[in-house]
């Protein structure tokens, strides 16, 4: 017979940690990973240096066009442009409105992190939008009316992104529960819906939210464009969130179902309280790249006459005083694009962090 | 004994998924307080029984009758059914997303509005019986299986059943946790709560069954009290199986 005592925990030899260890362990493992190793830093070498002298060493940040000596980017026409960049044709007089939209919006994100009280937090989600869209469209409290064709730039970008996300979001809910109805119909009109909308280009439907769907209507009731187009994203948006909420769904067991059916909660209840909120976390990462391609999306409205931050680039250019900056302007643009998407990215991390209790 | 005096009948019920005819004329009276024990081979519809009860799989002939309360398709009915059974799964079946305390709140608040106030107080006092009210705060995923296990029977009792049903609650638990979970069951048989088991633990059937029921294929084989049922055992077929669980 033998026994044995047991052992203190060692720490692990030096050999196996530290910058160097890293180094021969990641990118010098063997011949080959060396060799890809240098390709890459050579690779590196010969993009990066050119790029940060064109866009900051060597580009001109400020004066007159006339004045540009430098080989790199004119950011001038950036700075010059960037109010249509960002509010389009809405009245430059008026700027302070969208301006003050977006500080009541970081306000809003803030005070659902820090206010607790879920009255509160109900009044604000109501009061928010219709606080917005008062300041932005005026026409109450003593402010001016200013019409969606005016709407444009970065604001309408982000307000169609904003509207189709938030709108799309409680209907491709509700969408993915009929699709597992045991109602036929319902599950039907779901399903039906959901396959057709999910057939179609998004191009295909705001050609008809903007082209088709007045001939319905007759000639005293004019929709409003921007409103035709925040519809019809919203509706495209919904079956693809349908899709993804669906994917949740299937993963949670059945036991779960049965552990809410046997305390008595009712479907809804059950919903709500049990399956819901396991579902939609297991879906963020495909909600948020669903909801990050839509705000890529939304740039398909110049299509129909409304002028986004791309299309606002492309007008400029076409002003004569500014021909030939079409670069900085779409690398502008796209930085914008990025730092927007990436933005949202992160963001669907850290609730994903926030939302994991298997530790 | 009139039928009004049963805490639960089942008469004559039948079952089918599709074409298999999964319960074969199932017949059981239940008196109030009875602890009754079912056991069988995997497959025999032992599990499928109990999951009638609180309406979880529907029957297609025969009758069920709960505390007086015929069991039919009404949503009300079966809610009223519901909140009397409660029901602890082979796999816990815990909601991962909401503290052990919050798993407990649920039904209470939800399903029979209580104020959260009370309804805490009646979650600490259950957490407290089956020892576990110090990880009240816990989530579920950072609790062994046992105290998984004895959270879903607390969850239970938080809405004062008169009848608890066990789906093998044993079942999927490391050997070391398996005491643990019967010791809060039999503790809880004590109390004359009606109980209905189906499980393997064949030591918590002599120790707390009034009567074990032995099912195979969608039949009830034999019925016994238990120390007649492993002693004596009539058919061939729970011989068989008595001899091949108890073997080793």
């Amino acid at each position: 017979m033998a026994t044995y005592t047991m052992k203190e925990a060692k720490p692990a030899p030096s050999t196996s940690k530290g910058l160097l260890f890293w180094l021969r362990e990641n990118l010098f493992s063997d011949i080959k990973n060396s060799l890809l190793t240098l390709v890459g830093l050579y690779f590196l070498y010969t993009i990066i240096p050119p790029l940060l002298n064109w866009m900051i060493f060597d580009a001109t940040w400020s004066g007159t066009k006339d004045e540009v000596v430098k080989e790199g980017a004119r950011w001038i026409f950036i700075v010059e442009k960037f109010d249509q960049f960002i509010y389009g044709f809405y009245p430059e007089s008026l700027h302070w409105r969208p301006n003050l939209v977006a500080l009541i919006c970081i306000a809003f994100l803030l005070s659902m992190k820090f206010v607790k009280n879920i009255n509160i937090k109900i009044a604000l989600i109501l009061l928010f939008p219709v606080v917005c869209f008062v300041l932005i469209s005026g026409g109450g409290f003593g402010l001016e009316v200013v019409e969606t064709e005016k709407w444009g730039g970065l604001m309408l970008t982000v307000l169609v992104a904003a509207v189709g996300i938030i709108a799309s979001f409680p209907i491709g809910i509700i969408l993915a529960l009929g699709r597992q109805s045991h109602m036929p119909i319902v599950k039907t009109l779901c399903v039906g819906f959901i396959e057709f909308v999910r057939g179609v280009p998004l191009i295909t439907i705001l050609f008809m939210a903007s082209v088709v769907l007045p001939l319905f209507f007759s000639d005293g009731i004019d929709f409003d464009k921007l409103l035709r187009a925040l519809i019809g994203i919203t509706l495209f948006q919904a079956a693809y969130i349908a899709e993804v909420v669906r994917g949740g769904l299937q993963a949670i067991p059945r036991g779960q179902y049965e552990a809410s059916e046997s305390l008595g909660l009712s479907y809804w209840q059950g919903m709500i309280l049990v399956i819901l909120p396991q579902a939609l976390k297991i879906s963020i990462p495909n909600l948020v790249g669903s909801f990050i391609s839509l705000f890529k999306d939304t740039t398909l409205v110049l299509i129909i006459g409304l002028f986004d931050i791309l299309a606002m680039v492309t007008l400029t250019n076409s002003d004569t005083n500014w021909l030939g900056y079409e670069v900085e302007g779409y690398v502008f643009v796209t930085m914008i694009y990025w730092v927007i998407c990436f933005t949202m990215s992160q963001y669907s991390k850290s609730i994903e962090r926030k939302f994991n209790t298997e530790h | 004994m009139s039928e009004h005096e049963f805490m639960i009948t089942m008469q004559d019920v039948n079952k089918w998924y599709g074409d298999f005819h999964v319960l074969k004329d199932v017949n059981l009276n239940i008196k109030k307080g009875e602890k009754l024990v079912i056991c069988g081979p995997s497959g025999s519809g032992k599990s499928t029984t109990i999951r009638c009860l609180n309406h979880l799989e529907k029957f297609q002939e025969g009758k069920i009758s709960i505390n007086g309360t015929d069991l039919i398709e009404d949503v009300k009915v079966v809610r009223h059914i519901r909140s009397q059974v409660g029901m602890v799964f082979q796999h816990f079946n815990l909601f991962p997303h909401l503290s052990v305390l919050e798993n407990l709140l649920l039904a209470p608040t939800w399903v029979h509005n209580k104020p959260r106030k009370e309804a805490i107080e009646t979650a600490m006092y259950y957490l407290e019986r089956v020892k576990i009210a110090d990880q009240a705060h816990k989530y579920p995923n950072q609790l062994s299986g046992g105290q998984q296990q004895r959270v879903a029977i607390a969850r239970c009792l938080c809405i004062n059943p008169e009848i608890m049903l066990f789906d093998e609650p044993t079942s999927a638990l490391d050997p070391e946790m398996v005491s643990e979970v019967l010791e809060v069951m039999v503790e809880l048989a004590e109390e004359g709560i009606t109980m209905i088991c189906v499980t393997h633990e064949m030591g918590f059937a002599k120790k707390v069954a009034d009567r074990v029921i032995f099912m195979d294929a969608g039949q009830i084989i034999e019925e016994n009290e238990p120390h007649e049922f492993f002693d004596n055992p009539q058919s061939d077929r729970l011989k068989l199986f008595l001899d091949q669980i108890l073997s080793h």
